[in-house]
């Protein structure tokens, strides 16, 4: 039976040789107080709490995951403190949902704690379905045991024991880590029976989901690993109080449990101290689209959006202008360049029409199209709606629709009226967040980008040049009438005698470019508009 | 519990939902996925209400009240709301009311009717079309399908066979079997509570032509099996073109294969319409005065030569207890025997 004692032995032992192997490899600095933070410019300006260990610990050998003071926290919570000192603790702490909603994550405990019942469930939601979204990845594949601890922590305190990890299947490696490490935590006598000598029993299980984002819903969630078809449920009841087969149920996010042991090792107050009053702590971001630097950045809520895409994230690429950044994923908004100071916290984002959501944000330069990009998003959300409710199975549609006609230039008068209507309405009416939330890319973008929206639907242009059917290959008068554009076209619609002006035919063109590359540089008589 | 309903101070039971309280304060809401019977489903949207200190609309038939809500049914903003919702379905739905079955009893035709919706703004994609015509006894066409989830339901948590559910995502969700293979291959028993539930044209009997508004309804009692279950069977003129499960009695809503779709005999041209007495051989027509005098002749015969205990009785389990009783009561008290028995004591 493993002790705390035999815990810090196996500490004592393998912290030389987890030392040893990251001074070969020198990405890491060690610091007085015994933490170890990845060197270099990118990670400097970070604060990693939930993403500590990533790319420090082997994720396979579960003593390098003690010899970075994992497990104590479960040992002290299990042997001196209450299931209910624990729940008081993590409200204390602040601690909110990392899976979007930032719903207080010791509220939810609380209320699965106070329903006595036979059975209860902790589940971890490891769906991670945004695109461009890869944080909880990155936590499962690198840090599975941090997962595991935070669970089997919130289980003692609630009262369940039994968890389940409902993980993507398109994450291999992802479910092949954490099979390994339930497996030798179960072996070490920290998952499992008895737990750590103290009585206390918690298993886990994984599900794999089948690639639904909608999967990623809660309740869909549980409708899926109760073996039904991934819908949402009507909330007449809160999972924490009737979830996975009726019973009380935690469902919480791969980041929010990678939260939990780090605030029990390094204290409460500690933890508050992070982050601003109302979201203490950290948040990781997948940082994407046109920016330098793009990758996993972990910073103390609040930090503004400036420094995450400028100082971290090292601007836009190639010079261009910065246009906007995109956070919250497929259903959040898009924040214009002069919003950049905003601070990343959840009243904040939510006060400027945006979102949270998991952390992603898609950086986009004044070649993007805010219009396409509406149109992008929507397309997502049309092809992962679940098709139980009515606003959203047949409204998203119709907001796509409309929205593909604008960048077709087939606008009409009139169209951003419904649009506004439609979109308030499939927010209003939709039974589940990804409906109430899939027209927020509308929304957002009417209200920083109008001008787009009435460029293509007035005046048939694309400012960004970025729609196709909206763009226009012209020939300047710098033409010097060398005849390479008339040669690629392929369509052979350029003409044009030697060393004269050449001409486009445009109602033949098809807009594939190619007179614009062809053209010499030196020329560049070929421009769009 | 006080709660307000538009302005108005009604007291109401714990647990009920909004929308319970509502119909018991007489308020019409509208209702396409809402059946007493089961689990609250929410997916059409239709119930939804205001509350006053939430900007959120909530459906009245799965959120329950709370002490002194203040809930407006019927404000601009749902009217508008709901509006909206039948336009999104008008915009997937074929508008073929002239030649529907279901013209008449449809609730998406009558709410479009009361909310003014005339026809959908949008000219957009439509559902591909599909239809299972596997099953003897009822069609289903995914075109005119609103997704209510009604049969879907029923079949899984009152009929418990599970024979269909939901196939596809999002906009190409239909009702089907698994794997596609058709009714016919499926589990379903053919029972046709689906079809019962269906408040639009999407699952419909077998043709049966008749036009709601020239047929009546008329309650009796399943004449099959001892259970009783209730019926209305739809009659125009002189014949039975349908049946559908009455709610009072003890099936509650639903009906077997046999209750809702075995009503043909009744207009059958073979079936026996007079008591047919053997001559010479034959069976012949005969009146019930001559048959019930033929009886009379016989029993008193055979009791003065055998006795009450030559006789037994054997009733048939498709007799309703009243008929059950009178048999067994005509043997003791005025044939005298107890030999009296009933197909269903096996
Ligand atoms: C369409 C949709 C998809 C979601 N996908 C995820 C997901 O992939 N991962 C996740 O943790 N939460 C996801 N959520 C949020 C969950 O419903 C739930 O709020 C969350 O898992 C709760 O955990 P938390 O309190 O720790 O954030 C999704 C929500 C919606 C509406
Ligand atoms: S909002 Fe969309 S995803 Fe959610 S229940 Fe309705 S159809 Fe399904
Ligand atoms: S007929 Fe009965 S068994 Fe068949 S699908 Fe309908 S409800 Fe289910
Ligand atoms: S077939 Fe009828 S009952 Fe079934 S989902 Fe469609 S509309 Fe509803
Ligand atoms: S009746 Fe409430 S959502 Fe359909």
């Amino acid at each position: 039976m493993i002790t705390v004692e035999k815990l810090k032995k196996i500490k004592k032992e393998q912290r030389p040789l987890l030392e040893k192997r990251l001074r070969e490899i020198g990405n890491v600095d060690i610091k007085e107080d015994g933490s170890i933070v990845l060197n270099g410019d990118y990670y400097k300006k970070q604060l990693r709490i939930a993403l500590k260990n990533c790319e420090i610990i082997d994720p396979n050998n579960i003593k390098e995951y003690i010899a970075v003071d994992g497990y104590f926290a479960l040992a002290d919570c299990l042997s001196n403190m209450s299931p209910k000192e624990i729940i008081e603790d993590i409200k204390e702490s602040g601690l909110r949902g990392r899976g979007g909603a930032g719903f207080p994550t010791g509220k939810k405990w609380e209320t699965a704690y106070s329903y006595d019942d036979d059975q209860k469930y902790m589940i971890a939601n490891a769906d991670e379905g945004d695109p461009g979204a890869f944080m909880d990845r990155s936590i499962l594949e690198n840090d599975p045991h941090s997962v595991l601890e935070g669970m089997i922590i919130g289980g003692y305190a609630v009262g369940a024991d039994k968890g389940f990890i409902y993980v993507r299947a398109e994450y291999p490696l992802a479910v092949e880590r954490l099979q390994i490490a339930i497996e030798q935590a179960k072996e070490l006598g920290v998952l499992g029976n008895n737990i750590l000598g103290t009585g206390f029993n918690f298993d886990i299980e994984l599900r794999l989901g089948a690639g639904a984002f909608v999967c990623g819903e809660g309740t869909a969630l549980i409708e899926s690993i109760e073996g039904k078809r991934g819908m949402p449920r009507t909330k007449i009841y809160r999972t924490s109080h009737k979830g996975l087969w009726e019973k009380p149920t935690i469902i919480n996010n791969v980041e929010t449990y990678a939260n939990v042991p780090v605030i029990f090792q390094k204290g409460v107050n500690w933890y508050k101290n992070i982050g601003t009053e109302k979201s203490p702590g950290t948040k990781v971001f997948a940082l994407v689209g046109k920016v330098e630097n793009a990758g996993l950045v972990e910073v103390p809520m609040g930090t503004t959006l400036r420094e995450i895409v400028f100082d971290i994230g090292g601007g836009t690429q190639n010079g261009k202008k910065f246009k906007a950044v995109q956070t919250g994923g497929p259903s959040g908004g898009c924040i214009p360049a002069d919003l950049i100071d905003t601070p990343v916290d959840f009243e904040s984002l939510d006060e400027i029409g945006s979102i949270m959501g998991s952390g992603g944000m898609v950086v986009m330069d004044e070649d993007t199209c805010m219009v396409d990009i509406a149109r992008y998003f929507l397309d997502f959300t049309v092809d992962e709606s679940c098709g139980k409710c009515v606003p959203c199975r047949e409204g998203t549609k119709r907001l796509l629709e409309m929205l593909e006609r604008f960048v077709a230039g087939k606008g009409e008068e009139g169209d951003i009226e419904r649009l506004e209507r439609l979109s308030n309405t499939v927010t209003e009416a939709s039974l589940c967040s990804l409906g109430k939330t899939a027209a927020t890319p509308i929304v957002t973008t009417l209200k920083y980008f109008m001008d787009e929206y009435k460029a293509h639907i007035y005046d048939k242009k694309c400012p960004a040049g970025a729609c196709q059917a909206l763009v226009e290959y012209f020939i300047t008068d710098d033409c010097i009438g060398c005849g390479a554009c008339a040669k690629a076209c392929p369509v052979d619609c350029i003409s044009g005698e030697k060393k004269e002006l050449h001409v486009i035919d445009q109602d033949r063109c098809i807009k594939c470019g190619a007179c614009m590359e062809a053209c010499p540089p030196k020329v560049s008589a070929v421009i769009k508009r | 519990m006080n709660i307000v309903i538009n302005g108005i101070h009604y007291e109401v039971e714990k647990n009920t939902t909004i929308l319970q309280a509502c119909r018991k304060a007489g308020i019409d809401i509208p209702t396409l996925c809402h059946d007493d019977r089961l689990e609250p489903f929410a997916s059409c949207r239709m119930c939804l209400v205001e509350i006053e200190g939430s900007n959120k609309l909530v459906t009245s038939c799965s959120t329950v009240v709370k002490d002194n809500m203040v809930v407006y049914t019927h404000s601009d903003k749902i009217i508008e709301a709901r509006k909206d919702v039948l336009d999104l379905l008008v915009g997937n739905h074929p508008l073929e009311c002239l030649s529907c079955d279901k013209s008449g009893q449809c609730k998406l035709q009558d709410y479009c009717y009361e909310y003014g919706i005339i026809e959908s703004s949008y000219n957009g994609d439509r559902r591909e079309p599909y239809v299972d015509t596997s099953n003897p006894f009822y069609d289903y066409d995914a075109r005119k399908c609103i997704l209510c989830g009604l049969c879907v339901r029923v079949c899984d948590e009152l009929q418990c066979t599970s024979a269909i559910g939901f196939g596809n995502r999002g906009f190409d969700t239909v009702v089907t079997t698994p794997f596609n293979e058709g009714l016919i291959n499926s589990k379903c028993v053919s029972c046709g509570n689906c079809v019962s539930v269906c408040p639009v044209g999407a699952l419909t009997p077998k043709v049966q032509k008749y036009r709601h508004w020239e047929s009546k309804e008329v309650q009796t009692t399943c004449s099959y099996c001892g259970v009783g279950c209730q019926l209305n069977l739809i009659v125009k003129g002189d014949k039975v073109v349908g049946a559908q499960p009455s709610k009072e009695g003890p099936n509650d809503g639903l009906l077997c294969v046999k209750g809702k779709f075995a009503y043909k005999f009744i207009n059958h041209p073979d079936r026996i319409k007079t008591p047919l007495i053997k001559r010479n051989g034959k069976f012949e027509e005969a009146s019930w005065d001559e048959a019930y005098r033929l009886i009379r002749r016989k029993i008193n015969g055979i009791k003065e030569e055998s006795g009450s205990e030559a006789f037994a009785g054997l009733t048939s389990a498709r007799c309703t207890n009243e008929e059950n009783y009178l048999f067994q009561k005509l043997f003791r008290a005025v044939i005298g025997t107890n030999n009296i028995d009933h197909c269903a004591r096996l």
